[in-house]
């Protein structure tokens, strides 16, 4: 959609509810991908139960929240994820689930194929193999190709192949396009974002300044019939504006609810400091988003700070808010990925001893084994002493 | 976008789609085609509400106080709706 300046800035009061609701229902995924914005992996004990998740989809409902998006880690390994989309979509709250694609069974695509309210998002992250599975592990493009051929198999048309651009994809643009032309899908490119475990890979993995002009090129040419969770308004700085809302939606018009019910600003900023409230206090996630003073304060007019001399401010508006926090820059200065290079400046000019904010929940899965049944032997033969190893502390 | 919008025949709201009221407007979302829409003002909102009631659109922007200078604003907004499938033609009165 493209909105007239005008809308743009009423979007930026806010709205009673939001437009784009990112629910992640659980932070148990089969993968471990290096990006992953959620730090996703093991299931978190505090869950929202079915009942939990019930009671929330009744207050979207009330507040006319017309869709939701579901992901997770892998919100389909959640025993109940099949009840509570035929809840959601009883209630008049549309679904739209991001998946790896392992759930994706002849008979699961059957059925998502037959109806109107449910729509998927299949992740794949590179047109290749040995792209795509570098980033989200060995087998997944398999997963994901085979899940796609299965919803195409069944009839499914316009669901969504879903690619977090990388260094090392943005040379498959078209290659993504013909993968979703084939399954009759619709591509859907979005921004790798420092958030989660891409922090730890996002100097390695975002797109080069070259290739973010290629990137605003290809979108340019291929406009609407290319999504792109308006995520790459960043780029609008290099001429026209993109379609879509130019505008950092985080409390605005979009926000997260996580596993354990916390709402967060945005699904790209899980930290204390985009901290909202939780589904479980009172009043729910209706009190959060109309009372928060976080969400509050994210709805006053943007003063541009330090980009507000720049003249490409009116298209960018600064970028990516996410994407600030999690590289150290301060939140009303320019986006690392500017393209004036401003950001890459000011990522150059940062002291290395300033601390980078770390996300404040990680739900990795354990890569190192825990070893319980063998005695780890001593730092030295004359150490058998109970404190050998620790450090020494006061006292 | 096309301004051919026949003000004289009766128009709904599709079924597939749900309305939202926002203090600007609303915001239409369409199941079906899973896209958005924005009433900017509640004057048009009351034109759509209304469609439903009126034999024809024409009818439903008098119901709702659309001043006859402004019908070609209307209609062409009514239009955009239609292009979106956000509104159809009703067959029977």
């Amino acid at each position: 959609m493209t909105l007239p300046g005008k809308l743009t800035d009423l979007f930026q009061l806010g709205l009673d509810a939001p437009i784009c609701l990112t629910w992640e229902l659980t932070y148990a995924c089969n993968l471990s991908c290096v990006h992953c914005l959620s730090s996703s992996g093991r299931r978190d004990p505090g869950e929202l139960t079915t009942d939990e998740c019930k009671r929330v989809i009744d207050t979207l409902e009330r507040m006319q929240v017309f869709y939701v998006n579901i992901g997770g880690g892998e919100p389909t390994v959640r025993p109940d994820f099949w009840e509570l989309v035929d809840y959601a979509t009883a209630h008049q709250v549309g679904v739209k689930f991001s998946t790896n694609g392992v759930k994706i069974t002849p008979a699961v695509a059957a059925r998502l194929a037959a109806s109107d309210y449910v729509d998927v998002q299949i992740s794949l992250d590179g047109a290749t193999a040995a792209v795509s599975d570098a980033v989200r592990g060995a087998g997944s493009h398999a997963t994901a190709l085979r899940a796609m051929s299965r919803l195409s198999d069944a009839g499914f048309r316009g669901f969504k192949l879903s690619v977090v651009m990388t260094r090392h994809n943005i040379s498959q643009l078209d290659a993504f396009k013909a993968i979703a032309d084939r399954f009759g899908a619709q591509l859907r490119l979005t921004r790798l974002r420092p958030s989660g475990r891409g922090a730890d890979v996002w100097h390695d993995l975002h797109p080069t300044a070259d290739q973010q002009r290629s990137l605003y090129d290809w979108l340019v040419a291929h406009g609407e019939q290319v999504l792109t969770g308006d995520s790459f308004f960043h780029l609008s700085a290099y001429g026209a504006a993109l379609p879509g809302l130019n505008l950092c939606g985080a409390g605005r018009v979009v926000c997260l609810i996580d596993p354990v019910g916390d709402v967060y600003a945005c699904p790209f900023a899980i930290h204390e400091n985009f901290l909202a409230g939780n589904v479980r206090s009172p009043g729910g996630f209706e009190s959060v988003w109309r009372t928060s003073s976080l969400f509050a304060s994210l709805r006053k007019p943007d003063t541009g700070g330090a980009c507000r001399s720049c003249g490409h401010y009116d298209s960018c508006r600064g970028g990516c808010m996410a994407a600030k926090f999690f590289t150290g820059l301060p939140l009303d200065g320019p986006d690392p990925e500017c393209v004036q290079g401003h950001g890459s400046a000011a990522l150059a000019a940062a002291s290395p001893a300033s601390p980078v904010p770390r996300p404040s929940v990680d739900h990795s899965h354990r890569t190192v084994p825990v070893t319980i049944s063998r005695r780890r032997p001593p730092e030295r033969d004359c150490d058998e002493n109970p404190l050998a190893g620790f450090a020494a502390s006061s006292s | 976008m096309s301004t051919e919008f026949d003000l004289d025949r009766p128009w709904r709201v599709d079924p597939r789609v749900s309305m939202r009221p926002e203090p600007f407007g609303a915001l239409l979302y369409h199941f079906g085609t899973r896209r958005l829409s924005f009433l900017k003002n509640q004057r048009v909102l009351a034109v759509v509400r209304a469609l439903d009631d009126h034999p024809s659109a024409r009818a439903a922007c008098a119901a709702a106080g659309v001043p006859q200078a402004e019908l070609p604003a209307y209609a062409r907004a009514l239009s955009a709706l239609a292009q979106s499938s956000m509104i159809s033609e009703r067959t029977r009165v």
